[in-house]
């Protein structure tokens, strides 16, 4: 059985692989029944391979240089993963599936690597040598160098003292021996490409070398295969909680926000029956001499509602409050007319600084500073809260307007205010609450989340696809009840 | 033909010999779309050139391009075919009196009295044609269902003539700018290419390609200020259509370094956003490294 073409490069460097050859024709049963298995693993992880899927990567297989490591990932990425977040899944488990199917191939053939000639390489190579040769490759992006120093390295590293054990360990190891980091040095001399500071992509790309590298050698020097480990949310940089970093959110919010643009838009023309546009049709008739052939309808503009959203800022929701301010960023570039507010103990009013502010890390600092979020105790008074909002705002609500509150609920054993709540709720038309808090928690302890759920729709709202399916509720015109 | 385009190797070669700079997928994918016959869904962000892939891939493969504009409320009639109604209503009043109604059925529908839109002008070519259904995003899921007919089989069903097959195997391009999920139906019958922004060696490539006089510093500069602009949280970040644009700008200009000055001067070719403008001169300007005082300097001297 040949092994499956090993250790394909990825990312920036990949131009530097060429397609020289011809299609290599055929595609052999035991990388059929790979590609199978590679197909299955990839449905264990949630892209949705479908049988058409994997006929289409075995018609286009024949047909390309499948022995060149690019070309057999690249058409199978293209046969296989349909949408950026699947291609981003699709890398991991590539590189995780054929890895150790090669390695798992060499077990059985019991093939050796060439060790012992590498490891006196790296003896008689001089180290200030080797530093410089790994970081001017690391400069250049050279996949195929950085691959062949990696080896060195270890081997080189490997005879000052044995590794840790733990992979992840001995790479950093490794890196930090080497004076490789991505900030500037100025210490280190003119001519040094450390000096700089080093590309992070490639860096990293560098410490995923290492780390292949190292993972090869233990399944070598143990001769067993250990099991596979399911990528974690981490890996598939899908944020799916508020409590992931701030890029991450904000990756999902940009897509949001494109969304928001376009969102209601496709309901237009739905009730294309409700209002002939007489202008229109008649100028339209005289073509036809008069008579109206072709009726003109008015368009069916996208439902644009007034919103005020508030916000809970206090220290119980510090995670997700980022994740709402970001959400409510995103809002304020697409609807108009958005008061917005937020509130720990009492409530401010900041579309101001949403109004000045386009980054959104400038509006969280001056949220952060000058809000004016009347903060004493630290505790979120929800009755006070809705007192000083109805003050704020019961003049201008009305059947169009939107309410959205975005909160936890937890009033640290303080007053509901929920017949307050109810009177803003009243004379909105529409108001929702977005829950930070997985469902199983509500009403739990100090949640009285019940006591608003019978004035407003409530949604959690802790994956960035509950807060998708908020955002349709919001634009389409069929939830209007007002 | 121009071009045999029998291995991918020939396609990279071909499209860069239109002034395209692909990258290893954008060549195979191409490649296989050809050989395969299977559309490809081109997805990225505004601007990394989706649309110029089938503008070039029509321009090497020589065939003509036909393009589907793709936008809110498109329809079948304005996609496929409709039938020239006033012809016929001439036809009809032009008609002799006793003329049967069966005859006049028979001719009025004919291919005579059908104006063919994009799709079947695709299909109905006798020379092969690229065929370019740009930002399919846009329309709604039924016209969507519509198009999977056509990507399949590569026919197309008018009830008054019958079916409509392809006589040639015309090379199809979908590009959406992902503002809405595609139906898994769709993408289940195309291959699939993710375009992104360029890496830097690769935009610098592509500057040197359309602007071959300018320094190569200045290139280099100009590459690494454009991925320092779209890495900030732009309203419209700068594609590369304005890279080169910008390029060219400079290259008229004779600069021969880009600076805080110059960037000040000609940065509105690649940001185009009230708002965006102030973020990159508070941000980029600063990256630029000019320290205030020399920036008077330099103006002065």
């Amino acid at each position: 059985m040949p092994p499956p073409p090993a250790e394909p490069p990825r990312g920036a460097s990949r131009r530097a692989a060429l397609f020289g050859g011809t299609a290599t024709g055929e595609v052999p049963e035991g990388l059929v029944a790979h590609v199978l298995e590679f197909g299955e693993e990839l449905r264990g992880e949630g892209v949705a391979v479908g049988t058409s899927e994997l006929l289409d990567a075995f018609q286009a297989l024949p047909e390309v240089p499948w022995s060149e490591p690019v070309a057999f990932r690249e058409t199978l990425a293209a046969t296989l993963a349909k949408s950026p977040e699947d291609r981003v899944i699709f890398d991991l488990v590539f590189d995780r599936f054929f890895f150790r199917a090669t390695e798992l191939a060499a077990l059985r053939e019991g093939i050796r690597e060439d060790g012992g000639g590498m490891d006196e390489a790296g003896a008689e190579l001089n180290l200030e040598t080797l530093r410089q040769q790994i970081a001017q490759a690391i400069a250049d992006g050279d996949e195929g160098r950085l691959r062949d120093l990696a080896r060195l390295a270890i081997a080189a590293f490997g005879q000052q003292g044995e590794g840790s054990g733990v992979i992840g360990v001995d790479v950093q190891r490794i890196r930090r021996q080497l004076g490789l980091r991505s900030e500037a040095q100025p210490d280190l001399p003119q001519e040094d490409p450390r000096r700089e500071g080093l590309p992070r992509e490639n860096l990293r790309r560098f410490e995923q070398l290492l780390r292949q590298e190292l993972e090869r050698r233990q399944i070598e020097r143990t001769e067993t295969l250990p099991p596979a480990r399911p990528l974690n949310e981490l890996d598939r940089a899908l944020p799916t909680g508020p409590l992931q970093d701030l890029a991450s959110v904000h990756k999902v919010v940009t897509q949001l926000k494109r969304r928001l643009k376009t969102q209601g838009q496709e309901h237009r023309g739905v009730r294309r029956h409700a209002h002939v546009d007489v202008r229109r049709t008649m100028r339209a008739s005289l073509e036809t001499g008069g008579v109206p052939v072709v009726l003109k309808f008015r368009p069916v503009r996208p439902r644009r509602p007034e919103l005020f959203v508030v916000c809970d800022v206090s220290t119980s929701v510090t995670s997700a409050s980022v994740f709402f301010l970001s959400v409510m960023h995103a809002l304020h570039d697409s609807f108009r007319k958005m008061r917005s507010f937020v509130f720990i103990e009492r409530v401010s009013e900041v579309t101001d600084v949403f109004h000045k502010e386009r980054d959104f890390k400038a509006v969280s600092e001056a949220i952060g500073r000058d809000a004016g979020v009347a903060d004493i105790s630290g505790y979120t008074d929800y009755g006070r809260v809705w007192r000083e909002l109805r003050e704020q705002i019961e003049d201008e609500l009305h059947p169009r307007a939107t309410v959205i509150v975005l909160g936890d609920a937890r009033t640290n054993g303080r007053d509901p205010g929920a017949e307050t709540f109810a009177r803003i709720a009243e004379k909105a038309g529409r108001t929702y609450w977005l829950n930070p808090e997985p469902r199983l928690y509500w009403n739990y302890g100090d949640s009285v989340i019940k006591a608003y759920e019978q004035y407003c729709e409530a949604f959690e709202c802790w994956t960035t696809s509950q807060l998708e399916d908020f955002v349709k509720a919001l634009t389409s015109p069929d939830a209007h009840r007002g | 033909m121009p071009a045999t385009h029998a291995t991918a190797a020939d396609v990279a070669q071909g499209l860069r010999d239109v002034g395209y700079l692909p990258d290893d997928a954008t060549t195979l994918v191409s490649f296989l779309a050809a050989k395969l016959g299977k559309p490809i869904l081109v997805e990225g962000p505004a601007g990394v050139g989706k649309t110029q892939l089938a503008k070039s891939l029509a321009e090497t493969f020589g065939r003509e391009l036909v393009r589907l504009q793709c936008y809110e409320g498109l329809d079948e009639a304005k996609a496929l075919y409709e039938w020239n109604y006033r012809k016929q209503l001439l036809r009809i009043q032009s008609e002799a009196d006793g003329t049967g109604w069966s005859e006049v059925q028979d001719d009025i529908f004919g291919e005579e009295f059908l104006l063919a839109r994009p799709l079947l002008t695709a299909i109905a070519s006798k020379e092969p044609v690229v065929l370019l259904i740009d930002e399919i995003d846009k329309t709604d899921q039924e016209f969507e269902a519509m198009l999977l007919e056509l990507l399949s089989d590569f026919q197309i069903t008018i009830p008054e003539l019958g079916r409509i097959e392809a006589t040639t195997m015309p090379i199809v391009l979908l590009t959406s700018n992902n503002t809405r999920e595609l139906t898994e139906a769709l993408k289940r019958r195309c291959l699939y290419l993710w375009i992104d922004y360029p890496s830097l060696e690769h935009e610098l490539d592509i500057v040197r390609l359309h602007a071959p006089d300018l320094d190569e510093h200045v290139a280099r500069r100009l590459v690494e200020v454009v991925a320092m602009v779209r890495d900030l949280d732009l309203k419209k970040p700068p594609s590369i259509a304005e890279s080169i644009d910008w390029a060219r700008a400079l290259l008229l200009l004779g600069a021969t370094d880009i600076d805080a000055k110059t960037f000040r001067e000609t940065m509105s070719i690649i940001v185009k956003h009230r708002t965006d403008l102030d973020v990159v001169t508070e941000r980029v300007g600063v990256k630029l490294g000019l320290p205030e005082d020399s920036l008077g300097a330099a103006s002065a001297g």
